[in-house]
């Protein structure tokens, strides 16, 4: 083809000689240093060596009235006192644990369930990114107030006499109220749910949203239908957010006492309750070999998490 | 392989919010011809292959696959299959999976669809990329993949939205011929969506070159280089010259126009050389008349360096009377 006004040559960009790079001042080498600097002294001050003195504490010796230094596992036994022999009867610290997991695995179950269901619509439904925006605004009011106010605000809602009991009451739907709304397993479950799941709408909507529209379109133009296409196309790409929103909602809810002490009306078992207890009668190495054991449990969840999905590389 | 179908457009249009994207354009496609719709960005060539697709709602009009009116049709209801600009591959899954997705909707068992999609790979020379994840691929071999995935559902209509514009140009000449050769082999109709005259040139036995919503002309590519329509045609296409002459808009084909000595007496047109461009086969010669048009010439290589020129000669242009084309006005 001999074609003399090509419309298609265009200009071509005229790329600018590489700039200079590596002018070679004495500080450049340790600005990078200097910019991660700040965290990382907040981290070491404020987490690696608190952390430090509790696994160190945790090797202590205590009385009713001392503390003392000293290298012993004791604590360690103390925590588990009685737990083999007692099988198959499952001793306080094992249901404990159990408890603790049970809360964690409904709520996480609740959480991805609404947190998806949000992400979802946000992502795909609302199409310009200032109601976006103003959606996420909504979703974090909750965070504008104190934890403890949050779950107190329950209590009228909830209650023998709450909002729920009476309109269910003056509808005629139950005769007398439900005592397990509130400081029960349920308020508990409801608190947390409502806490936590914006932890996992941000990361899913994360992942949703670097997820390529026309692999939507590729999948119904192969024939899969919106539930197909949910199953098959948008859960396995959505699934590095799920992760880290999973990674965030079970450590969390591994170590609350405060809703759990709130909302079960301090009559439900937690790891962390048992902690706080500890604590509150000064027996710290005790306290610190709980939370040492804690601290493991979770870190060995969240390796068996990550292990489903490279974080690094979904990224 | 279903058999090729016609592919028909009756006065469809296309509204974004009022914007008008694509406006009552009718056309008709031949069963199993490959046909390109060629234009400027934002002329709705795009729009109007996502409405075939049932990618997009078409506001006005209807679309008719074989003997069937297709607007209320799912995708994979019409029997077409699309090609996407970013290949839109699953990223999650292998170059296999991807090319057997369609399958596994339709619940065909692991070790069936697999086999299946294998000798689909095999048609494109990809088989032994079958575990590799699409991250994995060259944009060559995406575009491979993407085409094997589009034929496993078997269409009768493949529409292939920008499908060479990601790649290089060496690589877009073979994929060209490697596009034509399984459009032949299978016999489909194919609906190639391009910004490159060259390419639609090279593919389609129906060219329909588009502009702001509209059709600007729809004919054989020879039939659109000999005898473009409008002056918007002569200048999408390229190689033409639009001149004005005693009141009528022709187009003058660049290599048809000839370079004579300054005294010539059949001379149509005085003229300064403004420019000389080598281009391997061809020379390009860059021209303004006396009345201040530009215009190109093109010559052969030998026939320009036998009688060479340098910018800034005095030049007489002529051409033989039936090289002009008379142009109709843009719609």
């Amino acid at each position: 083809m001999t074609d003399a006004t090509d419309t298609n040559a265009g200009v071509r960009p005229v790329r600018a000689s590489a700039g200079r790079r590596g002018s070679g001042r004495a500080g450049t080498a340790l600005a990078p240093y200097l910019q991660a600097a700040p965290m990382a002294l907040v981290f070491l001050v404020f987490f690696v060596l608190p952390l430090a003195a509790t696994i160190v504490v945790s090797f202590w010796q205590y009385t009713q009235y001392s503390i003392e230094p000293a290298f012993t596992a004791q604590n360690y036994g103390d925590v588990f006192y009685g737990c083999l022999a007692d099988l198959p009867r499952l001793c306080t610290t094992f249901l404990t644990y159990l408890s603790t997991l049970k809360f964690c695995l409904i709520v996480w179950v609740t959480t991805l369930t609404i947190g998806f269901t949000v992400a979802y619509f946000l992502a795909f439904h609302v199409h310009t990114l200032k109601i976006q925006v103003i959606c996420f605004l909504l979703c974090t009011i909750p965070f504008w107030t104190s934890i403890v106010i949050r779950m107190i605000s329950w209590i009228p809602l909830l209650g023998r006499n709450g909002l729920v009991n009476q309109t269910l009451v003056g509808m005629g739907v139950i005769d007398t109220p439900l005592e397990e709304l509130l400081y029960s397993d349920f308020a508990v479950i409801l608190a947390l749910t409502h806490l936590y799941t914006l932890f996992m709408v941000v990361p899913i909507f994360n992942s949703l949203m670097r997820i390529d529209r026309s692999l939507i379109e590729a999948a119904r133009d192969a024939g899969a239908g919106g539930p197909q296409t949910l199953l098959h196309v948008i859960l396995p790409l959505a699934r590095p957010g799920i992760l880290i929103g999973s990674i965030f909602v079970v450590t969390v809810v591994m170590g609350d006492f405060l809703t759990i002490g709130i909302m079960g009306g301090q009559q439900i078992a937690s790891v962390g309750k048992v902690i706080q207890t500890q604590m509150q009668f000064l027996q710290f190495p005790l306290a610190a070999a709980n939370a040492v054991i804690l601290l493991a449990a979770v870190l060995v969840g969240v390796w068996a998490l990550l292990k489903l999905v490279d974080i690094r590389k979904e990224l | 392989m279903s058999d090729a179908q016609t592919v028909e457009l009756a006065a469809v249009t296309k509204r974004y919010d009022g914007a008008l994207a694509v406006d009552a354009i009718s056309l008709k496609i031949k069963a199993g011809s490959y046909c390109c719709l060629l234009g400027p960005s934002g002329c709705g060539k795009s729009s109007t292959l996502r409405m075939i697709a049932g990618h997009e709602d078409v506001t006005d009009g209807h679309i008719m696959i074989g003997p069937r009116v297709v607007n209320d049709d799912p995708p994979a209801a019409r029997g077409t299959a699309m090609m996407f600009q970013s290949y839109a591959l699953f990223p999650h899954l292998s170059v296999a999976e991807n090319v057997a997705f369609s399958l596994r909707m339709k619940g065909v068992a692991r070790a069936e669809r697999l086999d299946r999609a294998e000798r689909m790979l095999d048609l494109v020379s990809m088989t032994e990329f079958s575990d590799r994840k699409p991250t994995q691929l060259s944009g060559g071999q995406q575009q491979r993949v993407a085409l094997a995935r589009a034929l496993m559902t078997e269409p009768s209509v493949l529409l292939l939205d920008e499908p060479l514009s990601a790649l290089d140009p060496f690589l877009r000449v073979r994929m060209r011929s490697e596009l034509r050769r399984i459009q032949a082999e299978m016999g489909l109709t194919f609906i190639h969506v391009t910004h490159s005259q060259e390419e639609a040139m090279a593919l389609a036995d129906l060219v329909v070159v588009m502009n702001d919503g509209r059709i600007a002309q729809a004919a054989s590519p020879r039939e659109i280089y000999n005898a473009p329509r409008t002056p918007f045609v002569a200048r999408f296409i390229g190689g033409h010259n639009i001149l004005d002459d005693g009141g009528r808009t022709i187009a003058l084909r660049a290599d048809d126009v000839a370079i004579l000595p300054p005294g010539e007496a059949a001379a149509r047109r005085r003229a300064r050389v403004s420019e000389i461009e080598y281009r391997g086969p061809d020379v390009r010669v860059g021209l303004e008349t006396e009345a201040g048009e530009t215009l190109n010439a093109v010559m052969r290589e030998r026939a320009f360096f036998d009688s060479p020129l340098a910018p800034g000669a005095d030049v007489a242009i002529g051409w033989r009377p039936e090289a002009a084309h008379e142009l109709s006005r843009d719609a």
